[in-house]
């Protein structure tokens, strides 16, 4: 601001400073205001999350003990415990890992290394980018008709799995592109220059480097997964489940066996879920301790997202 | 890190493809499948426990809540081998079932109450007629009964609050069938919730509230609720196992049900979880605040198993105020 213009207004230099102090301090505290609107926008956030798990740990964290781990549900709160749902969980998100992890790494290879830029491509891009935001329930819909009755897989863990794939796959392809475009362009133009393939310059330096982006991308992934509820009734998930899947190990005449595949089960928001609408009071402290697990196993599965990022990018020298 | 990579992808794609063999060839342990209605699940639930617990893990039982109208789609596709049902098989549902070669046994496992409550701090209603509840049910009522007033002059200016079934619910096709005389003819503005516990909150936290859900619900939640006594012609009656037992409490007493799949009872495991059903049905249902049948209820059901009886007595149409001794009568036409 040119200092004669401001002259003009008053005519005395005192003056002409008084104005201009007076506009500073004015702008100080509107940034004051912002900066305590944002804070209490964040304590908002943070504040409700607390709350609500402060309740939860109040809840539930005294139900937390050996037995409830070790056992299946039962019509008494006191002896209820989430054994097949955790147990169901860990296997849905199994099947889950195995089948998004390849699937979705290599159609984020693809669409970065390979894919030419065409029109299909751009339509091809636009419906990943859309996928991820489509309801969960419309995969349940989707997989109801698809896995459950066109497949014939039922009301197995294979089709839940298959399931919650589709649901993350658009996340890990995604994270996947996203870790590629870190990649320096010189890693692939000196790869080439000695004289790599293309196929060795993506096995050989573009998946090594990127890796820890697509496995934050997975765990990501796969913590979205673990709380879905919707797609999973969709299919059909069972409430009462006082069994596990049969073991993939120690059966006669194979080493592994898959059978646990085909097994009915439950998962743990559909344990919540079902104690949560029970009459007797103490099932709701029983979904409140199942609610703790979740929210811990989901955690937990971000906390090791942020380490395997921090762990694998520091040894990445280029 | 370079060599390994290959590794990783061909290991992930035999996995990939053991996944998709393993889901075609499946030898799966004996397995009793449950499906349907959401009040029936507690007593089937109990029941499977016991059994479980009986058989030492060698039968899994599995038990779903699809609601009983979806419980009916799964059995009559033949996915189950029992269907839970908060109300006899509709006409529909027998078509369904016949067309796929689906015959069934009809098993009266219980009597629930619907119980229609009100705040504890209300302290004019005690008993109401089935009339008055038509008066604030009914869809005319709608935007014109909006206080307590309204329904009855004796009774304050007070604005009525309504909680009820969702509209997908069985309990929600008993009630308007037996109090505004056609199943799913409602108004429409009430807090409607499939979740009960919502109803308990929203009842016991205002003052001018009405709502009405299953006798266990109430059973809980004593402390919160009051419950009304139901006038069905015959003068007040309140909602307990005695009056449902002796089929005073009418128009809200009603039987529910499973139902077994002829096919199904050919495989030991299911035929033997039946039998332990019903003999162990009359202590399981009182723990979780259902109202048991008599003992020959139970037995009479086995015997239709053993005589091959099937079918339903009820031609596909749900009944109201049909008390237990009716309903003993009219199973042993079968």
């Amino acid at each position: 601001m040119p200092a004669d213009s401001l002259t003009v207004a008053d005519g005395s230099p005192d003056a002409h400073l008084q104005a201009v102090r007076h506009l500073i301090a004015r702008h100080k505290t509107l940034d004051w205001l912002f900066g305590l609107l944002g804070v209490a926008a964040l304590m908002f956030a943070m504040l409700v999350f607390a709350m609500l798990f402060g309740q939860m740990l109040v809840n539930g964290f005294p139900h937390l003990s050996w037995d409830f781990f070790t056992s299946f549900p039962s019509r008494r709160a006191a002896s209820a415990g989430i054994l097949s749902a955790w147990v169901g969980t860990i296997l849905v998100m199994l099947v889950t890992a195995v089948v998004a992890v390849p699937l979705g790494v290599g159609a984020g290879i693809y669409l970065e290394e390979y894919a030419p830029k065409n029109l299909l491509t751009d339509i091809i891009e636009i419906n990943v980018t859309n996928l991820a935001g489509v309801p969960s329930i419309i995969y349940g819909l989707l997989a109801l008709a698809l896995f459950v009755y066109q497949f014939g897989l039922g009301q197995s863990i294979a089709a839940a799995g298959l399931t919650l794939a589709l649901l993350i796959l658009p996340v890990v392809i995604v994270a996947t592109r996203e870790a590629i475009r870190t990649i320096p362009q010189q890693i692939r133009e000196g790869a080439y220059a000695c004289g790599a393939t293309k196929w060795q310059v993506v096995a050989h330096h573009i998946v090594p480097y990127s890796l820890p982006g697509i496995m934050t991308g997975v765990i990501i992934g796969l913590a979205r997964a673990i709380g879905e509820t919707a797609p999973i009734i969709t299919i059909g998930a069972l409430t009462f489940i006082a069994f596990l899947p049969p073991s993939p190990f120690g059966n006669p005449g194979h080493l592994i066996s898959f059978d646990w595949l085909t097994a009915p089960f439950t998962v743990m928001p559909i344990q919540m879920f079902n104690w949560i609408s029970r009459p007797e009071a103490a099932f709701q402290a029983n979904a409140a301790a199942a609610g703790l697990v979740l929210v811990v196993m989901t955690l937990s599965m971000n906390a090791i997202a942020i380490w395997i990022r921090y762990h694998f990018r520091k040894r990445i020298k280029w | 890190m370079n060599q390994m990579l290959p590794k990783a992808a061909v290991l992930a794609m035999t996995l990939l493809a053991a996944l998709s063999f393993a889901a075609s060839a499946s030898a799966a342990p004996a397995v009793v499948k449950i499906d349907g209605s959401s009040t029936v699940f507690p007593i089937t639930e109990a029941v499977a426990e016991e059994f479980q617990k009986a058989k030492r893990g060698a039968v899994n039982v599995t038990v779903g809540i699809s609601g009983t109208g979806g419980g009916f789609k799964k059995f009559c596709r033949g996915e189950t081998d029992v269907a839970n049902a908060s109300r006899p098989i509709l006409k529909k549902e027998m078509d369904d079932c016949a067309k796929a070669g689906i015959r069934y046994y009809e098993m009266p496992i219980a009597y629930d109450a619907l119980t229609v409550m009100v705040n504890p701090q209300n302290a004019f209603i005690k008993s109401m007629s089935v009339a008055e509840l038509k008066k604030i049910w009914e869809p005319g009522a709608q935007g014109k009964i909006n206080s307590w007033k309204d329904v009855n002059p004796a009774w304050p200016d007070q604005k009525i609050k309504l909680y009820g079934a969702g509209s997908d619910s069985g309990t929600f096709d008993y009630f308007t069938e037996a109090i505004v005389g056609k199943a799913k003819s409602s108004r429409g503005d009430y807090t409607a919730s499939e979740d009960d516990n919502v109803l308990v909150q929203g009842i016991s936290g205002d003052k001018g509230a009405l709502g009405y859900f299953g006798f266990a619900y109430y059973i809980e939640n004593q402390k919160k609720l009051k419950a009304v006594a139901i006038d069905g012609g015959k003068g007040p009656v309140a909602p307990t196992p005695e009056n449902v037992d002796n089929g005073s409490y009418q128009p809200l007493s009603r039987p529910i049900f499973i139902y077994v799949s002829e096919k199904s009872l050919e495989k030991p495991e299911v035929k033997e979880f039946v039998e332990f059903y019903m003999k162990s049905a009359a202590p399981l249902v009182k723990e979780v605040k259902y109202i048991p049948l008599p003992a020959k209820a139970y037995t009479g059901n086995l015997e239709h198993l053993a005589k091959k009886k099937l079918g339903t007595v009820f031609g596909g149409q749900n009944e109201v105020g049909l008390t237990i001794e009716q309903l003993m009568k009219r199973e042993a036409q079968l």
